[in-house]
């Protein structure tokens, strides 16, 4: 696999570093207790299309939103995950 | 037909013509009472057990209780094949130790257990450590083990070098200073499980039907009553899931929302070699585990690639990390070619541990999250979740294993690092 990173361009997997799914949203501090609990432990895992956060630790340092598919390993799309923050909750999925 | 001498040396008269199927190939009936989803080694072993154990067989004359186990594919085509074959029970933690070394001594007894060869061979686990910090956390494991009934031993170098000649002792970044070895521990012929498994439940009854894909389940009223599959429906009073690696596909299908991720780990063999490493060694500055085969190849794995994958197959990076840590450890093994590499979709659970317990669906028992220990645990696991499907209750050595440990704070995270699947 490699990443095309939005800052420097394509680069090998070593580069960077692999998080989990994108898609769980951090609740509010003040949110019931099941909403902590499905953040931290509850997966989506689908077999398809995962919206995942990759570290670019050997490079830029940024965070990334990487879209990709668990079962080809095809690599659909890379977003800077400030952008992804931008534009707002909800993006995620 | 039972195996013997006697039967060997007849069927050796006759040509080895006359050998008899190992299980039946049944057309799936409409309705039974256990459905276990799964006919890998812990499906297989659980319908033995339960079979065996539980008296929940007899379903040969159509009457009384009867068990089917459904397998998507062909009868132990998931990871019961795609494993490196280690046996092992040398957990620190109470509630996996227990059941890890209820499983080994099964290990022990199964190929008298199943009339099946299952070549278990307990030549030994063989754990390095190269610090003084890991050094104290092998003797706070051998500790643990020996409270928890297991067997352990601790080596200075010397009996390293003893037990495991090859490994490089004096190397410049991570000279090696003992070991952990547990010496009732080793490899067993993973395939050959399988087949014992299907072979003994068979001949108890339990109907075992491949090519089989569940695609849906029949649940009213927060009860299970049967399941859609690609061979039509069938009714069920209980239904166990068995399909570690797919666990979250499967339970979806159920409304199921699981805490486990799917992640790829890979696996290799080299060219056959006369004998070279008899026990099985552990590299503790790195993750790398190898023995040798009986057919002389060595084989190895490491760490998880890192990332979510239901691929089957794993990146190269990966690959020449595996490399580069063997041949620290032994040099020699730079010398050798690599015949086969292939890889293998572990449910990681977000604690390391696996799951073994109800579901919020009446009927509906949940077997899965063996991260990438599953081989070892097949026979405690059969027995165990047999054990919960016929009771409803946890067998004591599975009590750990619950699925509301996430939730209620009970974790049994081995490795001590959270909820991050791709590090346990």
């Amino acid at each position: 696999m490699r990443i095309q990173c939005p800052n420097c361009g394509e680069r090998a997997i070593e580069e960077f570093t692999y998080r989990g799914a994108a898609a769980p949203e951090r609740p509010a501090l003040d949110a019931p207790l099941e909403a902590h609990f499905a953040y931290v432990y509850i997966r989506d895992n689908p077999a398809g299309r995962h919206l995942e956060h990759w570290h670019h630790a050997g490079g830029c340092r940024a965070w990334l939103v990487v879209e990709r598919s668990t079962t080809s390993h095809e690599i659909c799309s890379v977003r800077l995950a400030e952008d992804q923050e931008a534009q707002g909750a909800g993006a995620g999925q | 037909m039972k195996y013997s001498l006697f039967t060997l040396a007849a069927q050796a008269l006759k040509g080895h013509r006359g050998w008899p199927r190992a299980w039946r190939r049944p057309e799936p009936k409409p309705a039974y009472d256990v459905v276990i989803v799964g006919g890998g080694g812990h499906g297989l072993a659980t319908a033995y057990y339960l079979a065996k154990r539980h008296g929940l067989a007899g379903g040969r004359g159509g009457r009384g209780p009867s068990i089917a186990v459904l397998e998507k594919s062909w009868l132990g085509s998931g990871n019961i094949g795609r494993n490196t074959t280690i046996v092992r029970s040398n957990y620190l933690l109470d509630g996996n130790e227990r059941f890890y070394e209820l499983s080994l001594r099964l290990w022990e007894g199964l190929s008298l257990e199943l009339n099946y060869n299952v070549m278990f061979s307990p030549r030994g686990v063989l754990n390095l450590f190269h610090t003084d910090a890991q050094r104290d956390a092998a003797i706070r494991r051998g500790n643990a083990m020996l409270l928890n009934g297991a067997d352990a031993v601790l080596l200075d170098r010397e009996g390293v070098r003893r037990y495991a000649p090859m490994v490089d002792l004096d190397n410049g970044r991570f000279p090696v200073l003992g070991g952990l070895f547990q010496p009732r521990a080793g490899t067993a012929r993973h395939d050959a499980v399988a087949w014992g498994y299907a072979r003994a439940a068979d001949r108890l009854g339990v109907d075992i039907i491949e090519n089989c894909e569940v695609t849906g389940f029949d649940i009213r009223a927060g009860r299970i009553h049967g399941l859609e599959t690609t061979r039509g429906a069938i009714r069920a009073e209980k239904v166990g899931l068995a399909v570690a690696g797919h666990t979250s596909a499967l339970a979806r299908l159920a409304g199921l929302e699981l805490p486990i991720e799917s992640h790829i780990l890979q696996a290799f063999v080299t060219e056959g070699l006369k004998p070279f490493i008899d026990t099985v060694v552990t590299y503790g500055a790195g993750h790398f585990y190898i023995s040798q085969s009986d057919k002389g190849g060595l084989v190895f794995g490491g760490d998880l690639d890192g990332y979510n994958s239901y691929a089957r197959r794993g990146n190269l990076p990966m690959v020449e990390h595996v490399m580069e840590i063997g041949a620290t450890m032994i040099p020699r093994l730079k010398r050798l070619r690599v015949l086969r590499s292939w890889g293998g979709i572990m449910d990681m659970t977000m604690d390391g541990s696996p799951i073994i317990d109800k579901t919020p669906i009446t009927g509906l028992y949940l077997n899965g999250g063996w991260c990438y220990g599953g081989f070892k645990a097949t026979p405690a696991s059969g027995l165990s979740f047999a054990h919960l499907i016929a009771e409803d209750e946890p067998h004591e050595a599975a009590r750990a294993f619950t699925l509301s440990r996430f939730a209620s704070g009970h974790l049994l995270d081995e490795a001590g690092t959270g909820a991050q699947p791709n590090l346990h």
